[in-house]
């Protein structure tokens, strides 16, 4: 029997965590250890089981095998410790996902009211400062369907935030945007980035990798094939796989 | 003058064939309406009291005004009307406010949120005790007590609509949700009570819970007729209401639910604010199709001798001194249940088109 807490300077630990989705084995014996303030990036070929790596950490995924520790806590399959786990952890999805009915402030301030029981002038300039940090408050009163792909993404981030996580993670946050709007949502993260803030992003922008990530994960087939920090991965990736995936996608960027 | 001539020649004469069809039409109108308009207005009686100043080949208008108050309160004794026309005009009051309410406060004010559930259990407790006198034994007005035998007309049809409808509404979300639940007894329980309800017809129903129904139950119990009438019309709209509903909690994109559990709202949290808001809207017309039908199948409790609207208008056409007349009755009994199911055609309409900016 595994503890139920561990004490140490890793904020997000995997210990052996395998996944199945039915019959397909999705995550393979998955171990890792990312410390505070790490920002990681995660790539591989669509199906390695990136994004159910990083959904298994908010517990939006189950796992069936092996621990998974968030800020030294282990994740056990109980609704209050989950509901706990979600407030540390922020993210941000592939397709926004925010709430059409709702405008951009209300997006944020929801979980504030409900979750966090501040009330609604609390909740309310807690939201606007962070709007006015991914640059979109004065988009506030607009619903999403009145905003771009960008903004809806900021307004996305910015919802994540308003919860004040110790962890962020990104979902592929820009492959569904227009290639004209991935630069703002890019310099948001990388502001968030500096700001020193816990990230584990699943993207394929390698400018991004290169500037910002502590280590970059390349993953196939539901196993983490390397594991290296960014000069290392780009010029002396080990495996042949994670060469011939970085030419693919290197030499279409 | 000229963009009438203008909007003719586009719409109705544009081209041969367009005039062909635009004359033969008017001309069946005009062959076909002609008597038509004769017996219900041209020919018809409005004025006097006897069945014998009616004209035999057209509408006797007098029928109808005759016997107005009791299509309106049924058998509900004459003397005591007027508690039927306070717990109308009080209904009326406060949908009034409700309305004022919803224009004048923000979304999110208290008033706002408040002001429905104080009416909810605040209004059914008033209006019991106003209709039948007393309300769960206590009679504080010291009003005659008037048993639901005598309830009928109008009146009895909109008190099963409308508590139907308040009544399935909460239970048919509550099925919907029960039936995507995770718990398999939740699930199943709500599947097989949607099945069963849907499966059988509502007339069997409503025997089944007046006549079956007391043989089973020991001798001392004994539900009110109106109340299982009640009962049955709001479990059986339920059923269809949860299926509507259910369309609407499938049609949002998965990502809704994960957002929101991502954010730690839990369940309910997330059902009461992410969730059902936007599935309730996708499904409006649904939803007022299922309440228009039930409105309309209020009057199958005349079978368990409840005397609804049309069963007075019924009984009223068969009374020895105005026999002949059941084509008015059954005319206005037709007028008066589309005006009820137009507006909330149109109330529909409006709350469909209220959000359309957002969704």
């Amino acid at each position: 029997m595994s503890p139920n807490k561990i004490d140490r300077k890793d904020v997000i630990v995997f210990d052996r965590v395998n996944k199945w989705y039915g019959d397909l084995h999705v995550l393979k014996d998955i171990s890792l250890n990312i410390a505070k303030g790490e920002k990681w990036v995660i790539c591989g070929p669509s199906g390695s089981g990136k994004s159910t790596l990083i959904r298994c950490i908010n517990a939006l995924e189950p796992h069936q095998e092996g621990d998974l520790y968030v800020n030294g806590d282990k994740l056990i399959d109980s609704l209050a410790h989950t509901s706990r786990i979600r407030q540390q952890v922020g993210m941000v999805f592939q397709q926004f996902n925010l709430f059409p009915h709702l405008t951009a402030l209300e997006n944020c301030t929801l979980a504030l009211i409900q979750v966090k029981k501040l009330t609604e002038q609390q909740a309310t300039e807690l939201a606007m400062h962070y709007l006015t940090r991914v640059h979109i408050a004065e988009k506030a009163q607009q619903y999403p369907n009145q905003l771009s792909g960008g903004q809806q993404q900021r307004v996305a981030l910015a919802r994540a935030l308003v919860m004040e996580p110790e962890i962020m993670l990104f979902d592929e946050p820009t492959s569904a945007l227009d290639p004209e709007m991935i630069k703002e949502v890019l310099d948001a993260m990388i502001e968030l980035a500096e700001s020193g803030m816990t990230m584990i992003c699943v993207t394929h922008e390698m400018g991004f990798a290169r500037q910002v990530a502590d280590q970059i994960v390349f993953m196939d087939e539901g196993e983490i094939i390397e594991t290296a920090p960014p000069t290392e991965f780009f010029d002396h990736a080990k495996c042949a796989r994670t060469q011939q995936f970085l030419k693919q996608i290197l030499s279409h960027n | 003058m000229n963009r009438y001539v203008q909007w003719l020649r586009n719409n109705v004469f544009s081209g041969p064939v367009d005039c062909f069809i635009t004359l033969s039409l008017g001309l069946f109108l005009w062959w076909a309406m002609g008597p038509l308009l004769d017996w219900l207005v041209i020919d018809a009686v409005f004025s006097g009291t006897s069945n014998e100043q009616c004209n035999p080949d057209a509408a006797c208008w007098i029928f109808i005004r005759e016997f107005l108050p009791q299509f309106i309160f049924g058998f509900y004794p004459e003397d005591e009307r007027w508690r039927v026309s306070l717990a109308a005009a009080t209904a009326i009051l406060l949908l009034l406010i409700f309305f004022l309410i919803n224009r004048y406060f923000p979304k999110n004010h208290s008033i706002r949120i408040a002001f429905p559930w104080v009416v909810l259990i605040a209004y059914p407790t008033i209006s019991i005790t106003l209709l039948y006198g007393s309300f769960l034994g206590v009679n504080i007005f010291g009003l005659n007590i008037v048993e639901t035998h005598q309830w009928g007309g109008l009146f009895l049809t909109l008190i099963i609509a409308v508590s139907g409808i308040v009544g399935a509404f909460p239970l048919g979300i509550a099925l919907a949700l029960g039936r995507q639940s995770e718990l398999p007894v939740i699930r199943a329980f709500c599947r097989i009570f949607i099945e069963v309800w849907r499966g059988v017809p509502l007339i069997t129903v409503l025997f089944m819970a007046s006549v079956m129904l007391p043989l089973f139950l020991p001798n001392n119990i004994d539900i009110n007729k109106l109340v299982r009438a009640l009962l049955c019309i709001m479990l059986f709209s339920s059923a269809y209401l949860a299926e509507v509903i259910r369309g609407g909690l499938q049609s949002l994109p998965s990502g809704q639910q994960e957002a929101a559990s991502a954010l730690g709202l839990s369940y309910w949290q997330q059902m009461r604010y992410i969730i059902l808001p936007q599935a309730l809207q996708q499904v409006i017309p649904g939803i007022v199709n299922t309440f228009i039908g039930l409105f309309k199948d209020t009057t199958l409790v005349l079978i368990i001798g409840l005397f609804d609207f049309l069963g007075i208008v019924q009984a009223a056409a068969s009374n020895a001194q105005w026999l002949g007349h059941a084509i008015e009755g059954y005319i206005f009994a037709a007028m008066v249940f589309w005006c009820f199911c137009f507006l909330m055609s149109r109330y529909s309409l409006h709350l469909e088109n209220k959000n359309r900016i957002q969704l």
